[in-house]
Formats: C-alpha cells, structure tokens, sequence
C-alpha cells in the first residue's frame, strides 16, 4: 500500500542502495506530507537507517533520487536539519553542551565568521525547548545518554528547519527524555513543522505518529497511522525478509555485480522528462 | 648559570635561529595535530611524515636546489598524495584505515630511501644535507630556513583561527558539517594541506622518524589538562614550544647532544607528567579518588557494625571494642585500626576508658549508611523483583555510592517504609 499526501515534503523515488554493493534497499517509491510526524518503522536491519541517510545525501544511492519540498536536497538544506543517532560521535570530546549547540548555527554564510548574538539567543532557547538549559555549561562527556540525545535535538532546533529527520531518538532514553521529546514533537507539529524518525518499536509507533512508513529492505507501507496498522502488512514487515530477495542480495555482493545498468538509474529530479 | 644566561641572551645568531626555528615547529606541529587527535588520525601524522621524502628528493633531483620553499612544495605534493591514497585505499578495498596507513608509509618511505640514495651516490656537488629529513639536524637551519617556517607558522595560526568553528565540527561530527551545507571537502583538504605542510617543516628539525611525536604528543598530553576545545590549542601549541627551547638549550649547553631527539625527549616528559598529575583525568587523581573510595566503604562499614551493636544492645551509644567490632563482621586486623583512626579523626567515634562509643554526627552518619542499605534493599525486591535471600550482597555496595538526591528519590519512590525486606526497621534521622 503506497498511500500519496496532498501535500508533499519528502518524494523518494525508486530509491535502491547497497552497503559493499550489497542492497540493503530495493526501489523504494513513496512520499511524505508535511507538517506531521512519521514514523519510518521496521525491524533490526531493515535498511532504516540507510534511507535516512540516503535521503540526506550520506550516501549515493545506486539509483533512484530524493526530493524535499520538490526540490533537491542542496536547494533546500536550510530547511533541513537531521538528529543522527548518538552514538556516531565520541561524547569525550572537548566541548560543553553549549559548544554543540551552537554547532546547528553553522552555515555557510557564516564560514571564517564568529558566532553572532542572535546564534547564541537561538541556541538558548533550543536547549530550553528540550529542558537542558541549565546544563548548558556541562561538559558533554558528564551527559547520561538521554541528556546527549536532548542537546543533538536542540543542535538540530538551532537550524530552524521546516522538515526534521531524526535517528532512533528514543533509544536507551529515560523516562524524562521520552517525555521531553514527545512534548517537543507536538509542539513542532503545532508550529507546521514535518518531523520524520526512525523507530523501531512498534507499540509505541502508533501511539507517537500520524503517518507510517513501514520498511523491511522494500517498501511494506506508507499511509496514515490507521490504514499502516493492519495485522497483515504488520506480518509482512515483521515477518522476516523475502529469502529469494536477501539471496540476490548476496550473489550480487558475491560476485561484484553492478546493482543497476547504467541506463535505469533515475538519478535526475522533476522537471525532467522521465519514463514512469 | 652562566650557560643559561648565554643562551637566553641569543648573542649567538645561530643558537637564535635554532631556537626560534623548533620552537616554531613545535607549536606548528602541536596547532594542527591536535585536530588530528581529535579525529582519532594521530597516525596519519607519521604517514604523511615518511611519505614526503620522495617528494624531496624528486623536487632536488629536478632542481638541484636545496631553498626551503622548493623542497617543501615537494613535501606537499607527495604528503598530499599519500593522504589521498590512504582515504582512496579505504574507500575502495576492504583494507581497513591502519593497514592502509602501514601500506603507504612503508612504501612511500622505501621510494624514499631509495631516491636519496641515488642522489649520494650520483655525486651531484651540492647534495650534501638532504639525509637530515630521515633524522632531522635542527643545527644546521639557516636563517632562510627560518623565515619559511615562521611564514609556516603565521599561516596555520592564521587559518585555524579563521576556520576554528569548522574545524571544530569536523573533529566532533563532520557528517552535520555536510549536512548543515559546509563544503566540508573543501574544509578537510584546508586541514590536511596545513598539516602537510606542519609536518614537511617539522621533519628537517626532528627527521621523518621522529616526526610523529611531535603531532600526537602535545594534544595527548594538553587532554589531560582541560576539557575545552581553545584551551587545548593553547597548551598542546605551548608544551610544543617548551620542547624546541628545551631541546635546543640541551643541545646548547651539551655539545655534540642532536636537538631533534632532545625535543622530543622533553615532549615525552611533558606528556608523562600530564598522563600522571593532571587533576581530574591524571593517573594519580584517579587512584586518590580509588583510595578515598576504599576508605569511604571501610568507614561506612565500621559505623554500620557499631550500629548493628546499638541495635542488639538497644542503646544509642553503646561503649564498644575491637572484638565486639569483630564478631559483627571479620575486618582484617590492620584494616579496622586503620578505620578507626580514620573515624576518630573525624569525630565521628570518641575514646572512653575502655573502648570507644559512636559521637552525635557518628550516630547520625551511622543511621544514614543503615538507612541507605535498608532502603536498597527494599527497592531490589520491590522494583527488581529480586528474592530476599539475594539481595544483601548488592546492597553492601551500593549503600556507598548513593547520594542524598538518590536517597530522596528512593524515599518518594518507595513511600517512606518502616521495615526492609528483612522485617528490620529502617532508621530515619
């Protein structure tokens, strides 16, 4: 089921990508409203991660592109802003909480510039946002895991985006953060803002969301909350890969094969006359 | 005395241009292999470091020139091009980074060796000197040479200051610079090109071999000091620059004592010390934290025993000694006489004619650790769902480490019990 929103803030387009040539997703088509918050949900390995990234030029895809807002992601990336998960950085580094934030002020009208007033008042109410002001001279390698994952959301309201994407934000956090963030959440909502996260938990996924995507290496879903939630597509995602797809997978990664000809990439955006 | 007052007066112009010469390649050297550090690249450093003899050699062997801006424009390119093909290695095989790392150090280093080879035999006039990049002669830097490394150093001073917001993020995070629309290629060839070019100075004072201790060294040891990002810049760059002046001094005053491998013996004793005493992360702090957490179980245990006495006695202050101790819990010997004194010199137990009983702050503190077991324990079995019977050892440590905002949580949480597990009461102050 592949259900189209009005209004569209993300487009992924036949999207296929490989870690060391080996799929990890195949042809994923569908696209996202705005102003909602998505769950992309799926089990361990579905390829989750990947798409984020690839939808935030991390990675190339084989084929297939990215729209956001119907543009492409360079014309755009001031209204982007991405929470990877925390455990990508070393949190002993030598920094305060304040320092990270500070750090969603870069842009690059900025570069060769120091940091203005205004950076400073807006990095001071994103940590407010998140109830990590008065921690917001401590060193981050004092931080619990969710005081991390708290400062890299308010990192990411620093840049005063209008479409979020966020990595597992709600892994190995307590209590207080889970609360945190899902006020934060609904208040982003209430302003227009789009909010996209990564999720693996399906109790809570629909709880949390308006919008689902469910992903298990291909495109089991997307629709809203109450059309996603059916036992049979929920089997379909949870009940293990395809064995024929994850054994193409590994032939191709076995034998070094291209993932796609050179002439079925798709890599070009709208505007351009494609076939379909 | 004399010797000290000689060489700081600098009426000797060589031991100026020496002086000044490493003291500028430390600080060079520490400046940009602190980001290196912090990038968890600290070996690309000794790399790029063996990989830029060809580039000298290839660079005299076409110009026959020894300038120091013709050999270091060498060192650039061919530095650079192994920095290429180790992330180009990686990138495309399966190697992992260090084994890419070894790859090209060893051969760029064997291209190398076997350039200047050709060249002393070759017989060309002027070839004299250019063995000095494999173990550094600081003596011999001319005041030309000293000219092009402090326009070395004004430039790294200049772009880490300039672009210090980015590097920074480049060294935390540098998937968000690329995310937040930084040309973070563009960023990352400006740092690697300043390290290059910190490196192809540094090697003419220490050499190639020794050239990796002056990149990591500085940062490795201004770690331990501080946990900000400018203030680490500053003392990795000063302890670079105590070196070279240490090191020349060494060589000054001992002739025939090579300064390369003094500098960098003085690094080393810089970075022991830090490694050692620096508070907070040093070695010693952290053993004088173990050592006070040692004493702090042991007291907390005495006081605990004296109270399980008070409570068979049913008094408050029972007057107590050793073997009364003893028979509640087997303390080693020295380690009893040891906790006692600790606690009589906190007044937390007084002497009596015979044997010793708990003070007023004692037998608070004494209610305190009981209390904070008792309340563990009740929480394991109510929150944890552990059986009764399992629960003591755990308890016996974590009475320690809880802390009064803890202890309240615990209190709200568990509703303030009379009894533990164990049907003891729980003591409130």
């Amino acid at each position: 089921m592949d259900i189209r929103p009005e209004k569209t803030a993300i487009e992924v387009h036949n999207l296929t990508a490989s870690y060391n040539r080996k799929p990890v997703l195949w042809d994923i088509d569908f696209s996202l409203p705005q102003g909602q918050l998505i769950g992309i949900v799926g089990p361990n390995g579905s390829g989750k991660t990947t798409l984020l990234r690839n939808m935030m030029g991390l990675m190339e895809p084989d084929s297939g592109y990215v729209n956001m807002f119907g543009k492409k992601l360079d014309e755009v990336r001031e209204r982007v802003s991405y929470v990877p998960q925390r455990e990508t950085v070393d949190w002993d580094f030598p920094a305060n909480v304040m320092d990270v934030v500070l750090m969603g002020c870069y842009r690059k009208s900025n570069l060769f510039k120091r940091l203005t007033k205004k950076d400073r008042d807006i990095a001071t109410e994103a940590l407010e946002k998140v109830n990590m002001l008065p921690y917001a001279n401590r060193q981050i390698s004092q931080l619990s895991g969710g005081q991390q994952q708290r400062v890299f959301i308010a990192r990411s309201l620093a840049q005063q985006a209008d479409l979020y994407l966020m990595d597992e934000p709600f892994v190995g956090v307590d209590a207080a953060t889970e609360e945190s963030i899902l006020n934060l959440l609904s208040e982003m909502k209430k302003e227009g803002k789009t909010v996209v996260i990564v999720h693996h938990d399906l109790q809570t996924a629909y709880e949390y969301f308006d919008w689902i995507v469910l992903l298990n290496t291909r495109l089991v879903a997307s629709g809203p909350k109450s059309e996603v939630f059916d036992t049979d597509l929920l089997q379909e995602a949870y009940g293990g890969r395809l064995t024929v797809l994850s054994r193409i997978g590994d032939l191709m990664a076995k034998k070094n094969f291209p993932v796609r000809e050179s002439e079925f990439k798709e890599k070009e955006g709208p505007g351009d006359e494609r076939a379909s | 005395m004399n010797e000290l007052l000689e060489f700081l007066s600098f009426s000797n112009p060589n031991v100026r241009v020496v002086t000044f010469g490493t003291m500028y390649i430390g600080m060079s050297a520490a400046m940009v292999g602190s980001f290196a550090f912090l990038r968890k690249r600290s070996l690309i450093g000794d790399a790029i470091a063996h990989a830029i003899l060809p580039g000298i050699a290839i660079s005299f062997m076409l110009t026959q020139s020894k300038s120091p801006y013709i050999l270091m424009f060498g060192a650039l390119v061919s530095g650079w091009a192994a920095m290429l093909l180790i992330e180009a290695i990686t990138k495309h095989s399966k190697l992992k980074p260090d084994t890419a790392i070894g790859l090209v150090l060893s051969v760029f280093f064997g291209v190398g060796i076997l350039l200047l080879t050709h060249i002393q035999h070759s017989g060309a006039g002027n070839q004299a000197g250019l063995d000095q990049f494999l173990f550094g002669k600081a003596a011999s830097m001319t005041q030309d040479d000293l000219i092009a490394y402090s326009v070395v150093a004004a430039i790294l001073l200049i772009t880490v200051f300039l672009l210090f917001k980015e590097f920074k993020l480049l060294s935390f995070n540098a998937e968000f610079a690329q995310i937040s629309g930084l040309p973070v290629r563009s960023l990352q060839f400006v740092l690697s090109s300043i390290t290059v070019l910190a490196i192809a100075t540094g090697i003419q004072a220490v050499g190639v071999v020794l050239m990796a201790a002056l990149i990591i060294t500085p940062a490795a040891a201004a770690r331990s000091w501080t946990e900000n990002l400018v203030k680490l810049l500053f003392i990795a760059g000063f302890a670079g620059m105590l070196s070279g002046f240490v090191g020349s001094y060494i060589s000054f005053t001992a002739p025939n004592m090579p300064t390369g491998p003094w500098i960098v013996m003085s690094l080393s004793a810089i970075a022991v010390i830090s490694l050692v005493f620096a508070p907070k992360r040093g070695l010693w702090s952290k053993m004088k934290r173990q050592r006070e957490n040692r004493e702090k179980i042991l007291t907390e245990n005495i006081l605990k025993a004296i109270y399980h006495l008070s409570e068979r006695r049913a008094t408050d202050f029972p007057v107590i000694d050793e073997e009364d101790l003893m028979e509640v819990r087997r303390f080693p010997e020295d380690e009893l006489r040891k906790g006692l004194r600790l606690l009589k010199k906190r007044f937390l137990i007084l002497r009596q004619a015979e044997g010793f009983r708990l003070s007023e702050e004692g037998l608070t503190e004494a209610k305190r650790v009981v209390r904070l077991h008792r309340l563990w324990e009740m929480y394991l079995t109510q929150r944890m769902r552990l059986k009764a019977d399992h629960i003591h050892p755990n308890a016996e440590t974590i009475e320690h480490i809880i802390n009064p905002e803890i202890e309240e949580e615990l209190l709200r949480e568990l509703g303030y019990p009379d009894k533990d597990p164990h049907e003891s009461p729980i003591p409130y102050k």
